[in-house]
């Protein structure tokens, strides 16, 4: 696709996603533009991260419609019907976009070279050589230069996710999405990984955190998001929301947070 | 109140606590075991010793002769190529029994139900009388001409039939052993990998079955020892292995029970190699278990951090 920069790098219009009976989300609008940091937030079981699964198709959409960067999540628009796509034309969507879970996942059979470079070389095609350079320099913007040889078990939480983080930044997504990046870390490891997110915002990547760090969303933000039971109640700046929030269902989630 | 932990914990000691004499429990149960077992031990080695039956000197003859060796060493063949077929065709029917696919996975279903439904001794007969059932084995198109014919005798010789019987039948536990290890791994590991744009062949291969190793491997050698008892069975298809060899010597020369001692001395000499080899192997594995990787140690401890909970060394949950 064109990068086209009148696009949004994803829109979402009326997203439904029910497992079952239960309804997840129940018609979610959302645009975020190119270099846009939105975070996401909301009570436990608000769909924040359901959401965020839909837009690299780890979940499927039960009614709606998002694109990210122009295209169809899972789907080819042909005549008037939506087609569902090969698992190779996913994979390929996929390698776009950038995620980071709150579990890390990182490959524990693998050192932290071999996790960044293994989605290059295996998915891409790259030279070995290219691969290797790339994720050395991310290991060093991630601040993790001396761990490059250590096995994901002898790494702490922050510096897992931070590797994860560079896992990631190795197939030069157009998208970031953060699933929580912060909450299974002990909290003095919490400040390690918000360092490199907050860098990577800077850098102008476009990035869609669910989080419950408000620092973050206040620093950092360009838009922050609200969802409760499926909706999104409020969205708009940080000051908007987290200062000076409409509703009072915004304002009782934050009372409690902070 | 004003008093510190100190003070509240101190215990006054009872003059002389530490030197009072301590009287051991007495074990008569076990000392009379002890005697029991001593006795019933040498009337054992006594019969084995003194009763001319189980002729000693016939056993030494044969022991290392060619035709016993020549049935070892089939019986090792035997063993490794039917590992080698069961956990082969155990990874494909893992894989398809996981499939999202319900033919694929029903074919995989009926396979493991058939195979690990019926003794693996009627299957080896099957196998030996198959051209009973089918005496021309073609190829050609379905329900049309046949390009190809074969007589079944000359295809399925003992030793096919050997091969196929054990092997197709390994196949059905293996295929249940390596699931098993497939779903072991976390379905993050997985994800982690779509997010990155890798499909489900290579996820497989270079992400879920590496990790599912450490749970397929060390029921892997336990199926091989029970293979390698298990050859025997194929000495009614006259597949020359370890027993059946035994049985042809014993055939010509009536001296059955020697000869069956020659081969079960065999057997547990090789069973007793593989058990030490099981032993390391099971050994390596627990121990990355407690080194590398979010391992099940780690992540209990991970899960109780998350919540809250932290666990003492008495095991008392705070």
């Amino acid at each position: 696709m064109t990068a086209d920069t009148r696009v949004p790098m994803v829109r979402a219009e009326d997203i439904r996603k029910s497992f079952g009976h239960l309804e997840v989300l129940k018609g979610i609008n959302l645009e975020v533009q190119r270099g846009e940091v939105m975070t996401l937030l909301g009570p436990s079981g608000s769909g924040k991260t359901t959401f965020i699964r839909l837009i690299n198709h780890l979940e499927t959409i039960t009614a709606g419609r998002l694109t990210v960067d122009g295209q169809l999540v899972g789907y080819r628009e042909h005549q008037d019907r939506l087609h569902e796509l090969r698992e190779s034309e996913v994979a390929g969507m996929r390698a776009e976009i950038g995620m980071v879970f709150q579990r890390f996942n990182l490959f524990p059979h693998m050192t932290a070279l071999q996790n960044i470079m293994a989605a290059p070389i295996g998915v891409r095609r790259e030279p070995k050589g290219v691969v290797r350079e790339r994720a050395l320099s991310l290991l060093e913007r991630v601040g993790m230069s001396d761990k490059s040889g250590a096995y994901p078990g002898a790494l702490s939480g922050g510096q897992q996710q931070r590797v994860a983080i560079a896992r990631a930044l190795a197939m030069q997504p157009k998208l970031m999405l953060f699933d929580e990046p912060t909450s299974a870390l002990d909290p003095e490891l919490v400040g390690e990984v918000l360092d490199v997110m907050k860098d990577l915002a800077r850098s102008g990547m476009t990035m869609i955190v669910v989080t419950h760090e408000m620092g973050f969303a206040k620093e950092v933000a360009d838009s922050v998001v609200f969802m409760d039971d499926g909706v999104v109640v409020e969205a708009g700046s940080p000051d908007a929301v987290l200062v000076d929030p409409q509703h009072q269902r915004t304002r009782d989630f934050i009372s409690k947070v902070l | 109140m004003p008093a510190t932990a100190r003070d509240e914990h101190a215990v006054a000691p009872t003059p002389g606590a530490h030197a009072q004499p301590v009287v051991k429990l007495r074990h008569p149960i076990r000392w009379a075991s002890y005697v029991i077992i001593a006795v019933l031990a040498a009337m054992f080695v006594n019969t084995i010793l003194t009763n001319p039956n189980y002729g000693w000197d016939v056993v030494g003859e044969y022991f290392t002769s060619v035709r016993i060796l020549d049935g070892l060493l089939k019986t090792l063949q035997l063993t490794a190529i039917a590992m080698v077929l069961g956990i082969v065709l155990g990874v494909g029917l893992a894989v398809m029994r996981l499939s999202s696919n319900p033919a694929v996975s029903g074919v995989s279903w009926l396979y493991i139900w058939f195979f690990r439904g019926t003794p693996i001794f009627v299957q080896l007969l099957f196998w030996g009388y198959i051209s009973a059932l089918y005496p021309v084995i073609s190829l050609g198109i379905p329900f049309g001409p046949s390009f190809v014919e074969f007589d079944t005798n000359v295809l399925i010789t003992p030793v096919m039939a050997a091969i196929l019987g054990l092997g197709l039948n390994e196949g059905a536990y293996m295929a249940e052993i390596v699931r098993a290890g497939i779903l072991s791994v976390d379905k993050g590991q997985t994800e982690a990998a779509q997010a990155l744009g890798m499909k489900r062949g290579r996820i497989l291969r270079q992400i879920v079955l590496p990790q599912a190793m450490r749970v397929i491997i060390p029921p892997t050698g336990n199926n091989t020892i029970s293979m390698l008892k298990t050859t025997s069975l194929v000495s009614v298809l006259a597949f020359p292995e370890l027993l059946y060899a035994a049985q042809l010597i014993y055939s010509d020369n009536f001296e059955t029970i020697p000869l069956l001692i020659t081969a079960s001395i065999w057997y547990i000499i090789v069973t007793s190699v593989l058990t030490v080899g099981q032993y390391y192997i099971e050994r390596h594995y627990s121990r990355s278990e407690r080194l590398a990787g979010p391992g099940v140690l780690s992540r209990i401890a991970e899960l109780q951090r998350r919540r809250g909970v932290t666990v003492d060394t008495e095991g008392e949950a705070r």
